[in-house]
């Protein structure tokens, strides 16, 4: 019995069986940032900012695909980690003069408690009522932001001041590109090597039977909460480079729009898997970008392409396929 | 005795399941639990393994009580199960399969995957290596890489069987493994339960229709009906009960008539 005989149909699909090895998918992913790497040599301002964004996103929809795709949690309230990551910057640099290295340990610390606090009451519930309870969170973090003093209210914090690299001051946007693609390639490898770990492993056994899963003794809560904590520490860290890069940061950078289009950038390019993610990132950032000519329509025209690509392939552009 | 349950009664919204079941498997030991369809042998599972909660009793294993204690406290603790209705992770491999008994025998956690530090590769290589002794140990090796959903019925209850050795216990609780098995299956499934016991010094306590099966391999039987236990005892003294005789005389009847 074989389980390879059915011939990939169209040319997508074989295009996806031919990058289906370890070794070609790597191949791919070292040729796509060596390309990405020297792009800002050709690139405008405007379109290094418009990649800067997408890398941002591949890092923040990686994040999230540890809690949706790997976990199988529904968060839609993923925004409210990436401000956590912000806004603790924001407020250690701005409000307290830290320097900006020196408040990133903090900020992850920030984010892993923001997802224990999250996560630890409402793992047990069921995916429904969780999709409910992380969009509550996600809503009062951004009021909470807008209501305190320390968070500079509705009009948030400027002037957050740029990171100094032994005498080196990230500031120029060709300089954060290449921060945000650092972010990128880390987050992918990170990403991968969970994926091929023992708790990366527990998740996809959650995920698929709870009760099996429990009794190999793995502590199904614990798990989850792993995938929780881990997503927003991946939220976080875009969240700090964030801050730095815009040097402002206000409420609405983090609303429940956001979290949608991070979910579409995982459940758009194929949950679960790190190939779809990136595609599905990219597309959410550049689609709308490339469609800028045709003006007041490029959103209508933009979320008719998505419906079409979710109805033609309803698992993501590039799903997870094994064996 | 190894595992033991005194006085357990398990009720669901009044009808009462199981009722001051007293019962001990030895370590080391082969024995069976039989009786007719629905006298709740599945049900006295799921609470020696955590699934269920028995309202009153005391369950001890290895001297400790896990009455009440969470499914993967009790894995933990050496208790291994396998379902009635294969449950395997179905779109992962067989390997993967096997490897989900080691969790709870690991530690490593997101860091040490992330880092991929010393300790978290030794440990993976640890899994491994014990995922393929279990899958060799009942003969499905050559199968490691295969989705465990692809593989024929009688092989998906052997990865159960490996998946469950892997999360190396003292007492291995096999539901129904017979079921859906041909003759050769069998046979060999009867070669595994003894192997399981002789050379992992397991104990085997089955669940099992096949009464062929069971009176071949059991050195203890202990028959339920209706919540209780009616009889204990060795084949030969269990398969002369005339309260045994009785209970699946009275089943047949009913089977007859449907």
């Amino acid at each position: 019995m074989t389980t390879s005989t059915d011939r990939p149909s169209n040319l997508i699909d074989r295009l996806y069986a031919y990058f289906d090895s370890p070794r070609r998918q790597m191949l791919l992913l070292v040729g796509i940032v060596l390309v990405l790497a020297i792009m800002p040599l050709f690139m405008g301002r405007y379109t290094t900012t418009i990649m800067t964004n997408a890398l941002l996103y591949v890092v923040l929809a990686l994040g999230l695909n540890i809690v949706v795709g790997y976990a199988g949690l529904l968060d839609l309230g993923y925004a409210a980690f990436f401000a956590v990551g912000a806004y603790s910057i924001g407020i250690l640099t701005v409000q307290f003069d830290w320097n900006f290295w020196l408040a990133i340990p903090p900020a992850l610390i920030a984010a892993c408690m923001a997802g224990v606090i999250i996560g630890g009451p409402t793992l047990r519930l069921r995916s429904d009522y969780l999709a409910i309870v992380t969009l509550g969170f996600g809503e009062i973090v951004r009021f909470g932001a807008r209501n305190l003093e320390i968070t500079g209210r509705a009009s948030g914090l400027s002037n957050i001041p740029e990171p100094n690299l032994f005498g080196y001051v990230i500031n120029s946007y060709v300089d954060f590109y290449y921060v945000f693609l650092l972010l990128a390639v880390l987050a992918v490898i990170a990403s991968h090597r969970l994926y091929h770990s023992r708790l990366g492993r527990a998740w996809l056994y959650v995920r698929h039977d709870e009760d099996a899963a429990e009794a190999m003794g793995i502590n199904r809560v614990r798990v989850k909460l792993a995938a929780y904590v881990t997503g927003s520490v991946f939220g976080a860290i875009g969240g700090i480079f964030f801050s730095v890069n815009l040097g402002a940061i206000s409420p609405e950078s983090f609303s429940f729009e956001q979290s949608v289009l991070i979910l579409m950038a995982v459940i758009l390019g194929g949950m679960g898997k790190i190939h779809g993610v990136i595609l599905g990132a990219f597309i959410i950032i550049l689609g709308p970008e490339l469609l800028r000519e045709l003006g007041e329509l490029r959103l209508l025209l933009f979320a008719v392409i998505m419906l079409l690509i979710m109805l033609m392939r309803p698992s993501g552009i590039w799903p997870e396929r094994r064996h | 005795m190894l595992l033991e349950l005194e006085q357990v009664s398990l009720r669901f919204a009044g009808n009462t399941v199981l009722d001051k079941v007293d019962f001990g498997v030895e370590a080391g030991s082969l024995a069976s639990l039989i009786g007719p369809n629905g006298a709740g042998k599945t049900s006295l599972f799921n609470s020696i393994t955590g699934f269920y909660r028995p309202q009153e009793g005391r369950i001890d294993f290895n001297g400790e009580r896990i009455l009440r204690r969470k499914p993967h406290k009790v894995t933990q603790m050496g208790v291994a199960r396998t379902f009635q209705n294969v449950r395997l992770f179905r779109e992962m491999s067989v390997m993967e399969n096997v490897m989900a008994g080691m969790h709870c025998r690991t530690k490593a956690g997101a860091f040490g995957a992330v880092l991929r530090t010393p300790g978290q590769r030794a440990e993976e290589r640890y899994i491994a290596e014990v995922a393929h002794e279990c899958m060799r140990f009942v003969g499905i090796d050559q199968y490691a890489d295969r989705l465990a959903t692809n593989l024929a019925y009688g092989y998906q209850r052997l990865v159960e069987i490996a998946r469950a050795l892997a999360t190396q216990p003292r007492l291995i609780l096999l539901d129904e493994p017979a079921a859906g098995l041909n003759g050769t299956e069998k046979a060999a499934l009867i070669e595994l339960i003894r192997r399981i016991r002789d050379e992992r010094d397991v104990a085997v306590l089955l669940i099992e229709h096949d009464m062929g099966l069971v009176m071949q391999v059991s050195e203890h039987i202990h028959v339920l009906d209706y919540g209780r236990i009616i009889a204990k005892g060795t084949a030969e003294a269990v398969k002369n009960n005339p309260k045994v005789i009785e209970a699946y005389l009275g089943q047949e009847d009913e089977e007859m008539v449907l």
